[in-house]
């Protein structure tokens, strides 16, 4: 068997070398065509009428007007009589017609009568919930009662972080057109290969029907997987629409409303150490809410889950809002906050410096010495020893200053992944995969792998991804995606290569195991003027191609790629104690993700996820009012996303070592995004020398800390 | 009120406000049903026919295949529909296309067929992650830098105050529009 094994970092060419994303300059002149972009021709636009009930039954859905409306090709009942709604945005009808503003008029016409029933939209306070409370079971590990008896120091408090939404630029949706039982679908996804097979179930025809292309899209978060009530619709509307291609996306307010969330966690924590630090209780009460679903439970106690004695409960609380979907790292940042809080606050109770706790208790976690390192880089970048003063105690007039840690783990590991590698005469080379690049940099890993694999320029590999006709890749989620498109083109890449030796092998007089691929030549290892240029090469084959394919077996990565991703972020904040309002100054990030294949993309990654912890940290919340049962901000003027005076500086290290490139390849997307809320929450208890136990921090939160009081 | 930050959208813009002056009135026109309007867009006119209460937006993308400028927010908060209109830079999405007659309006499409230092400078920088906030960003920036030649970090984070990014590509931003002012400023004095 070919040695598919990444090359020694030293004899690396491409890969690790700082590159600029290949789509970046369609990108950055409009070039690039989203899904939302498209207008094929004949296109029709569809709009749906969703409830504004958080909680009905259906009674009667009148459309003969919104049907008779000029212009109105096709219209369907979602949710027809008798059926219970339980969130408002729930998908009503839907209309399909030659413009969007007609689609509109006519969906105003469609009378729903509705027989609204009680509703339960908010989750903070666990004694109004009643029966939407479901407990999961105990869970106790040694004996936390007397381990409480006997620490030096204990802590106890009751921290909360809200549900967010993935607030994706491009919304949900797509253009789908459906002819008989065949359809061409161009959604938003994060998912090329599998999204049409979802489509098809519903659709009751075969997968193989549906054939989805996507260039790009804008955005997905974890919220872009499934095909969605609004495609199967879609679709339909399309076929009684005589195949003309519909346009759907959802409009901000339902983007905002059903198109996915994170859930919220809440945790009463009681937690004990002796007096050296050493953690040796934890107690938590746990409960959060996704949704209708429940669903959202934060690991607890997070990363530190060695912690000899301990006590969980967690209930899942069921409210009528739009259900969870994967977000950025599912619970971990929650966990991170969760945890980080109350062993900072345990910190502050013991006089200790939290780095100094953070360090005695690397030994409860998984990963004690890649921790205890990280912790060291990222006080060494904040200049921790300098900058840190206990609680409260940097002041300066009116501000106050202060440094906060968090922490995170990640799994990472490649997901399943076939490519298809083609040398042709000329020399040109394809490399194929559905795939998707959300964002991430996938196109250009992709090259990068196949250029130096077969040691040619990243400008002579043609990448093919988003097309569902490509050898199946996964969904892009997980942070899945790096290491099973990068394993999947290494092994294509090789084993078209060793095709080629075969072919060369004999005219250059060399067995073709001798035989290597430099710098746009073939040549003799060892022998570097026994070759001849790669274009020779490949005219050898005279008419034929070579194809060949690669696959990551996930239960054999052989060395290529592989899981389990530690990371550290610091925070330094000023907070003006008059107004409430926290500045960020810094924010530094250490995170390990074995071999980086493109350290440029790779850091953008992580500076995309700080600035997304300092949207949750200090603005972002979805907030829902019980009196209407609806979201009182699904809009972008009231739920807050930062904008580029509001992050500070962001210092990002990543450990490239050879110890860490030994690992493989481990996706980055997610570790990055947890330690920050953590981190920014401890900052600015270190700050004001109170804890503001509630994120995201606005004024008004810090304000009432700062007050003794609780609650804004 | 909750949910209110001190981030993003009109209310950090600074200098969009003061940019973004009502528009002066248009040629009479009037509805229901659609009507034909001429436009100027990058430097053509273009003969469209729309509903008095469509957006220059929807009109672009939807009849013009001028699809840089996306629909993000619709209410002119985030700024991925940004263009430049007689100089000024404008949400596309709080104007109608019937008021945008005799404006001289430039897209990304115009912007990136001029070759402007600013789309390299987002490439360099990797300004760009899934790309959707990137035409709304670019033009801002070529719109700032057309009145803030060679400007510094602060400056930049207080002229882009209006647009939004939800990946997180705003240090790249920064910094992409620092070196493409360096360049502008090189490129004259050259």
């Amino acid at each position: 068997m070919p040695d598919y094994s990444w090359p020694p970092m030293e004899k690396r060419r491409i890969v690790g070398k700082r590159t600029s994303r290949l789509d970046g300059p369609d990108k950055a002149s409009g070039k690039a065509k989203y899904p939302s972009d498209l207008n094929p021709p004949g296109l029709l636009h569809a709009v749906m009428l969703t409830s504004p009930h958080a909680h009905a039954r259906v009674k009667t859905v009148d459309i003969a007007a919104a049907k008779k409306f000029p212009g109105v090709t096709a219209i369907r009942v979602i949710s027809g009589p008798g059926t219970e709604v339980q969130w408002a945005g729930t998908e009503i009808a839907i209309v399909a017609a030659t413009s969007e503003a007609i689609a509109r008029d006519a969906v105003a016409l469609i009378k729903v009568d509705y027989e609204v029933l009680p509703h339960v939209v908010r989750e903070d306070d666990l004694g109004k919930v009643g029966n939407r409370a479901k407990a999961a079971g105990e869970q106790v590990t040694g004996d936390p009662d007397a381990a409480f008896k006997e620490a030096d120091a204990i802590s106890e408090n009751l921290y909360s972080i809200p549900v967010i939404t993935h607030c994706c630029l491009e919304p949900h949706g797509q253009v789908i057109a459906m002819k008989g039982d065949k359809v061409d679908y161009w959604p938003s996804t994060q998912a090329v290969s599998t999204v049409g097979g979802d489509l098809a179930k519903y659709l009751e025809i075969p997968a193989s029907n549906v054939h989805v292309q996507m260039d790009y899209m804008g955005g997905g978060f974890g919220g872009k997987f499934p095909a969605d009530r609004w495609g199967v619709e879609s679709a339909q509307l399309s076929k009684e629409s005589g195949g003309r291609p519909v346009k759907m996306f959802l409009d901000r307010e339902t983007e905002l409303t059903i198109a996915g969330v994170r859930p919220s966690a809440f945790a009463n924590i009681k937690i004990g150490a002796k007096k050296d630090g050493t953690i040796i209780a934890w107690q938590s009460q746990s409960w959060a809410s996704g949704g209708f679903g429940g669903g959202g439970m934060p690991p607890l106690p997070y990363v530190f889950n060695k912690i000899p004695n301990y006590r969980l409960n967690h209930t899942a609380v069921s409210i009528n809002a739009g259900s969870a979907r994967a977000w950025r790292a599912p619970n971990n940042p929650q966990a991170s906050f969760l945890t980080c809080s109350a062993i900072d606050d345990l910190a502050a109770k013991l006089n200790m410096d939290p780095l100094d706790m953070f360090l005695k208790n690397v030994g409860l976690t998984i990963r004690p010495d890649t921790y205890r390192l990280q912790l060291n880089k990222a006080a060494e970048m904040i200049e921790w020893k300098k900058n840190w003063r206990p609680r409260g105690q940097n002041k300066d007039g009116y501000m106050r200053r202060g440094l906060g840690i968090g922490i995170s783990t990640w799994g990472g590991a490649g997901h399943a992944s076939k490519a298809r590698t083609t040398i042709h005469p000329d020399g040109s080379v394809e490399v194929e995969l559905g795939s998707q690049d959300i964002g991430s940099g996938t196109r250009t890993v992709i090259s990068m792998v196949a250029a130096e694999t077969l040691g040619l320029p990243i400008s002579m590999i043609k990448v093919k991804i988003g097309d569902n006709l490509y050898p199946v890749s996964g969904p892009s989620g997980g942070s899945t995606t790096v290491g099973g498109v990068s394993s999947s083109t290494r092994k294509a890449a090789v084993n078209a290569l060793q095709k080629l030796y075969d072919i060369v092998g004999p005219i250059l007089n060399a067995p073709p195991d001798r035989l290597e691929a430099v710098d746009g030549k073939i040549r003799m290892i060892g022998n570097p003027d026994k070759g001849m240029s790669w274009q020779q090469a490949c005219q050898k084959l005279g008419v034929n191609t070579i194809t060949e394919m690669g696959e990551n077996d996930t239960k054999r990565t052989e060395g290529l790629n592989t899981g389990g991703a530690s990371g550290i972020q610091m925070a330094d904040v000023s907070v003006d104690i008059e107004t409430g309002v926290v500045k960020m100054n810094k924010l530094v990030a250490v995170h390990d993700c074995g071999l980086v294949i493109n350290p440029k993309t790779a850091e953008s990654q992580v500076l995309g996820a700080c600035i997304m912890s300092v949207c949750s940290a200090l603005m972002e919340e979805r907030v829902m009012d019980q009196q209407t049962g609806r979201v009182l901000n699904a809009d972008m003027e009231f739920y807050k996303l930062a904008g580029i005076a509001d992050i500070g500086d962001i210092v990002v290290h990543m450990d490239i070592t050879p110890d860490n490139d030994k690992r493989g390849v481990i996706g980055l997307g997610e570790p990055p995004a947890v330690p920050g809320v953590a981190a920014i929450a401890n900052a600015v208890a270190n700050a004001i020398g109170v804890r503001v136990p509630s994120v995201p921090l606005i004024p008004s939160r810090v304000l009432a800390a700062l007050n003794g009081r609780r609650n804004a | 009120m909750r949910g209110v930050g001190l981030s993003g959208g009109v209310l950090s813009t600074g200098l969009l406000e003061q940019e973004a002056q009502a528009a002066p009135p248009a040629a009479p026109v009037s509805g229901p049903a659609a009507v034909p309007i001429t436009l100027r867009i990058n430097g053509k006119s273009v003969n469209t026919s729309v509903e008095p209460r469509e957006t220059l937006l929807d009109t672009m993308r939807n009849s013009l295949d001028l699809t840089a400028a996306k629909r993000v927010c619709d209410r002119g908060t985030c700024g991925a529909c940004t263009i430049i209109v007689s100089g000024k830079v404008m949400y596309s999405c709080t104007m109608l296309a019937i008021d945008s007659q005799g404006k001289e309006i430039e897209t990304l499409e115009g912007i990136s067929a001029k070759n402007h230092p600013i789309i390299a400078a987002f490439v360099a920088n990797d300004a760009q992650q899934c790309g959707y906030c990137t035409p709304g960003f670019v033009v801002a920036s070529k719109g700032f830098l057309d009145k803030h030649p060679n400007p510094t970090y602060e400056e930049v984070k207080k002229g882009l105050g209006g647009n939004l990014c939800r990946c997180g590509t705003y240090m790249g931003i920064r910094q992409a529009v620092v070196d493409a002012g360096k360049q502008l400023k090189g490129g004259r004095n050259a």
